[in-house]
């Protein structure tokens, strides 16, 4: 849900990076984090456990610049992936205005791609958004792995709709910046449209 | 999808107006505004230094959560929150349901004051929130982002 704010000229959008865990949703963040200039970002707050897996949520706000005189901000957000911290990853949908599915790209993990697609589904319809319908960007992470699935493979199981989808490599931010513009034109184009 | 929060002027003072006089009345540090998912509306007081964009984003991930364990024991939600610190306190409160008013005070003021003080705000706030949600289903409202062309999308990310 973005937040217009007339009196300070200042729109604000809500980003999700969702996936199954280790999938590479808060390595997405860190690279964004770390490739920013200090004047365009805020501080990234992560909430995890001590072995640093995401507890709660992981966040990083952003300025990208203004579009007619408004000052574009766009707050991402991780989930935790693991399958028990559900009632989590339902809190933080609250508001969502786009979503990234981070998929892991290695065969093993197809299972757990598949699973945490389905649970988006599901947690976004409990929050009246349906999946089909808000901007929406697939990332196929993890490329550089040996044991990984084709793009065409990971499409027809996790991409049917054929939303924009990026291959990456996020530690060294092969396809983050891509991934993280696409799903940032698709919010403002669907404010654009009154969304 | 829900329609997203517009802020006018109009009510933007209003809302500083109320949020600048509960820290005077309160005698509280800082006060802000935030809405429940996690959007800084407002800070008056001493906020210059801090991170209230942080702030903002705990303040509804813990509010969120709450809610959340409100609900698993059969309550709606936790209305308002108090937290202790050594020297500064924390005072949370849900306001006309869609937003959180947060103070922050220190032994300057009292648990008792600032709960006295949040309550007469919230209710001024809960008012202006409805004119707001008013003002924002009247046909004619539209997004200041109805005229932007992909152009404009395109040149932000044209770097």
């Amino acid at each position: 849900m973005s937040f217009i704010n007339y009196s300070s000229r200042e729109i604000n959008c809500k980003i999700v990076y969702y996936g199954p865990g280790l999938c590479g949703k808060t390595t997405n963040l860190q690279y964004v984090y770390a490739k920013t200039s200090p004047e365009a970002k805020g501080k990234m707050i992560s909430l995890a456990t001590e072995t640093e897996r995401t507890l709660f949520f992981d966040f990083l706000p952003l300025s990208l610049g203004e579009i007619r005189g408004f000052k574009t901000r766009f707050h991402l957000y991780t989930v935790p992936g693991q399958v028990f911290y559900d009632a989590s990853r339902k809190l933080i949908l609250k508001g969502v205005d786009g979503v990234v599915f981070v998929a892991d790209s290695q065969i093993e993990r197809m299972e757990a791609n598949l699973e945490s697609v389905e649970n988006l589904r599901t947690n976004l319809a409990e929050q009246g958004y349906d999946l089909d319908r808000i901007p929406y960007v697939v990332q196929y992470n993890k490329r550089d792995l040996p044991n990984i699935a084709s793009v065409e493979e990971l499409r027809r199981l996790l991409n049917p709709r054929a939303v924009p989808e990026y291959q990456a490599v996020a530690p060294t931010g092969v396809g983050v910046f891509d991934t993280l513009k696409a799903v940032a034109k698709l919010v403002l184009t669907e404010l654009k449209r009154g969304g | 999808m829900n329609p997203g929060l517009v802020m006018y002027d109009e009510e933007y003072r209003q809302i500083a107006g109320v949020c600048d006089r509960l820290t005077r009345d309160a005698n509280a540090k800082v006060v802000f505004l935030v809405d429940k998912n996690g959007q800084l509306i407002s800070a008056s007081g001493q906020a210059q230094n801090l991170d209230t964009t942080s702030l903002a984003s705990l303040t509804a991930g813990n509010v969120a959560a709450m809610g959340g364990l409100a609900k698993l024991i059969g309550e709606k939600e936790f209305p308002s929150q108090f937290h202790e610190g050594e020297r500064e306190s924390l005072h949370m409160s849900i306001v006309g349901g869609r937003v959180v008013l947060v103070v922050i005070f220190d032994a300057k003021s009292s648990l008792g004051l600032v709960r006295l003080r949040v309550k007469k705000a919230g209710e001024e706030l809960a008012r202006i929130f409805d004119s707001l949600a008013h003002k924002q289903a009247m046909p004619g409202a539209q997004s200041p982002f109805a005229e932007i062309t992909d152009d404009d999308i395109d040149n932000l990310f044209s770097e």
